[in-house]
């Protein structure tokens, strides 16, 4: 294998076998896997012959974890240990949880993510989401009778950093291996685009349980350009429940109401709104435990009228986006609705009043994100069929910026920036002598750090000693297709290479995954570790093969001296392969990779010259 | 016939087979980042070797970088100027004729006076004059950098047009808080 193999177009790699892939529509209230069958994207049924699984984990004493329906049905029993709409709490501090005082869950206080207590032991979101993706994985493997090559996962287009990079460790808590982390509404985009073969701009209008996501897209000739996206991720479905329910509890006049009554009314709540998307009024009638009984009827107009404020919360960020993608509705060619929230009659009606036109229904709103997952899960893992040669070019949902004096943000990479994306940002020392400094990532779009999100503090280190102001520090911030930032820093007039340490404010840190997959290889048995492990040193042997290959080519495209570094960065790498350190073989190959990175480049300028030179742009098959 | 030269290290311009003008075919360079993107984006290496996910991360990026450049008139401005010698100096040069100071801050009192009363209606009077002045100055760019070949006038209309674009971003920003 050479490093970066760019293939004639059409001159896939040898012929294959089918790799086995997944999308998961990982949502707040429900989760899908779809994969790919005979060239038609499909959704894997449980062995019950249902499509969703609702995204609620139970844990009991005995340590056993409960997924799917058969924990929804505890939820009013043993709602402290039966948890519903994790995806809230992924990435998020105990002050961004809205409505927290609400919730029945024992919070554990800790400064970055929360934590919950349950019966079973402390659980991280992370670990509760990992549940729901080992199911899910189970599902696709016993439904394919194999094991996957990987999954592409899907997140709101609104995921911050945390929230994105709390997907991936749960993924990999849960044994799989993530193909791209994709946005919600870029996937149902594909669904559509790929079965309308439609062209020009499109509006994905994405309302679910517990978010709102609005994006604008642009589908042409096989590319898939997102241009703008908005939302607010802490609106959905769950809040048009808790107008319900906060009407119930106002009309029936309750009592103080018990945890369990409380979800009783909350499930009702929603029972109630769902089945007035198709009738008229309906009946709300509920014994509670205190012995009370409620005995309602809610009609479409009183719900409309409740609501009317949430429908409101979503008509500002549709606009934004549009301005931001330098638009009017005029431009807006049809408007895909996702999410099972979109099925409320008012919503239609606030969209197509908005866009002057009405939004397109064809596919099953609640399945179109994952059957668009699964598709391009195929295209990534190399399944591809002739036609398949679209390209997504998604962006980054909210600006990565840095706190500056006075603690103000300054905007790096501003927001709907075509991903992936680098910017460089120098620093210089304040004081004679200064040797290390702290800087501050945020993201969000306030003026103000206190009112961003902050992702992390990196000490650099190691600056060689000058006057004030004489230091030159470039930082560097990286987002990657996945939409996941990484930053590096060099001091410019020397060239040193500062050290950087991340403390991720709300992510976990890499001990804390090998930690929780060690817990999970031990307790119950799972094979995530080895699994991981192994991975590793089949990784890192292909990186070993594909560089010996290059070298045997072009090494004369290397002096002396660079042949050095990579011969013992490949030594080292060598050596770790050989242990059960998965952290040392990463790190080893991260060495590796970066000793070659020029020698790569080089190779590959030779080969993107010598396949595309003199070619006129529309000869490309695009 | 638009050829393209790969070259990490090529300007942005060559990268896409374009001349090196202001005036610029919007459709030639949307097919060229697309055609180039198509090739190098990491979706089309994902189960390449991570060395390999990288770099192609690494010309992705680049690709994006010199698109985002180009596409917008007053960015692709700035850098031909720099490409060709006139750095239009944005941070040190703040020098701006008498009328242009005066016309922006009848703009701005405007904007201030729209926001405070939360007019929407008002705000989008300002947002539409403005965007037409910038229309007409990103014009008057190309014919003093490509037919006039002024460069030094026209890096005072760059200057001047970093001012604009600004205005224009507070009135997004205005507009969103009215319409919030
Ligand atoms: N017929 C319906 N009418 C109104 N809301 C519905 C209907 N069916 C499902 N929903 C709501 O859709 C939400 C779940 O949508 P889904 O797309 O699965 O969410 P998520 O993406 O958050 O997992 C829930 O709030 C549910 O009550
Ligand atoms: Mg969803």
């Amino acid at each position: 294998m050479a490093l970066l193999q760019i293939a004639e177009p059409g001159a896939s790699a040898a012929p294959h076998e089918h790799r086995l892939a997944v999308g998961i529509d990982l949502g707040t209230t429900n989760s899908l896997v779809a994969t790919v069958r005979s060239g038609m994207s499909v959704v894997l049924n449980d062995v019950q012959g249902r499509p969703l699984l609702p995204s609620v984990v139970a844990y009991a004493a005995d340590g056993s974890v409960e997924v799917g329906y058969g924990a929804e049905a505890r939820q009013s029993v043993d709602p402290k240990n039966t948890i519903v709409s994790v995806k809230r709490f992924m990435g998020r501090g105990r002050h961004d949880i809205a409505h927290i005082e609400t919730l029945p869950y024992d919070f554990v206080d800790t400064n970055g993510m929360v934590k919950l207590k349950t019966i079973a032991g402390i659980k991280s979101p992370v670990e509760i989401s990992a549940e729901i993706l080992k199911t899910m994985r189970n599902r696709a493997e016993a439904s394919l009778g194999g094991e996957l090559t990987g999954a592409v996962i899907t997140v709101p287009a609104y995921f911050d950093d945390a929230q994105r990079q709390a997907t991936k460790d749960a993924a990999r808590l849960a044994g799989i291996n993530v193909l791209r982390l994709l946005n919600e509404p870029t996937a149902a985009a594909i669904a559509y685009g790929l079965d309308n073969s439609a062209e020009g701009i499109y509006a994905v209008f994405d309302l679910g349980g517990g978010t709102f996501d609005i994006s604008i897209l642009r589908l042409s000739k096989g590319v898939f350009e997102v241009m703008a996206t908005g939302g607010d991720s802490a609106l959905g479905g769950d809040d048009f429940d808790h107008r319900v329910f906060c009407w119930i509890i106002e009309q029936a006049k309750t009592a103080p109401l018990s945890l369990q009554d409380a979800r009783l009314l909350q499930t009702r709540a929603r029972e109630a709104k769902e089945q007035l998307s198709q009738h008229g009024q309906v009946p709300i009638t509920v014994k509670l435990g205190s012995g009370e009984y409620v005995d309602l009827t809610l009609t479409t107009e009183m719900f409309k009228d409740i609501s009317r404020t949430l429908v409101q919360k979503t008509i500002a960020p549709t606009k934004k986006a549009l301005r931001d993608a330098g638009l009017t509705v005029a431009d807006v060619r049809g408007v895909v609705m996702v999410g099972g929230s979109t099925r409320m009659p008012q919503i239609q009606h606030a969209v197509a009043e908005l866009f002057k036109q009405e939004p397109l229904n064809n596919l099953d709103p609640e399945k179109v994100v994952a059957l668009g997952a699964a598709t391009q899960a195929n295209l990534l893992a190399g399944n591809r069929a002739a036609g398949d040669d679209w390209l997504l070019l998604d962006v980054i949902p909210l600006s990565l910026g840095l706190e500056t004096m006075g603690g103000l943000v300054e905007k790096v990479i501003p927001r709907n920036s075509t991903i992936p994306i680098a910017r460089a940002q120098e620093f210089t020392t304040f004081k004679d002598g200064q040797t290390a400094m702290s800087i501050q990532v945020v993201q969000g779009e306030r003026e103000l750090v206190s009112d961003c999100r902050s992702l992390a503090r990196f000490e650099l280190r190691g600056i060689p000693p000058m006057v004030a102001g004489a230091a030159r520090i470039r930082v560097t911030f990286q987002v990657d297709a996945d939409g996941l930032l990484s930053v590096t820093a060099r001091e410019q007039t020397t060239g040193h290479e500062a050290r950087i340490e991340v403390k991720p404010s709300y992510g976990l840190s890499d001990d804390e995954i090998a930690g929780m997959l060690r817990d999970s290889f031990s307790h119950a048995g799972d094979d995530a570790f080895r699994r991981a492990l192994r991975e590793a040193q089949v990784e890192a042997q292909r990186l070993i093969e594909a560089t010996q290959s290059a070298l045997q080519d072009d090494a004369d495209l290397l002096s002396t001296l660079e042949r050095a570094h990579i011969d013992e960065a490949m030594t080292r790498l060598q050596h770790a392969m050989g242990g059960e350190d998965r952290r040392l073989i990463d790190q080893a190959m991260h060495t590796l990779s970066a000793a070659t990175n020029e020698f790569a480049a080089r190779r590959m300028n030779q080969s993107v010259q010598r396949a595309l030179a003199g070619r006129n742009v529309n000869q490309l098959s695009l | 016939m638009t050829t393209f030269d790969l070259n990490f290290a090529a300007d942005h311009f060559t990268l896409f087979g374009l001349a090196q003008a202001q005036a610029l075919d919007q459709e030639s360079l949307d097919n060229s980042f697309r055609a180039i993107q198509s090739r190098v984006h990491p979706d089309k290496h994902a189960h390449a070797s991570e060395a390999d996910q990288r770099l192609a991360m690494q010309w992705a990026t680049r690709i994006n970088e010199a698109y985002q450049t180009l596409k917008s008139p007053g960015r692709r401005g700035r850098y031909l100027l720099q490409l060709l010698g006139h750095d239009p100096q944005i941070e040190s040069n703040t020098a701006m004729p008498a009328e242009f100071l005066i016309n922006q801050m009848e703009l701005r009192e405007a904007v201030e006076d729209a926001r405070s009363a939360a007019n929407e209606d008002a705000l989008d009077v300002v947002r539409v004059r403005l965007l037409n002045e910038i229309k007409a100055d990103y014009e008057r760019l190309a014919s003093l950098i490509d037919v006039d070949r002024d460069l030094d006038t026209a890096a005072n209309l760059v200057r001047q047009l970093m001012f604009q674009e600004k205005l224009l971003n507070e009135i997004d920003d205005a507009l969103e808080a009215v319409t919030a």
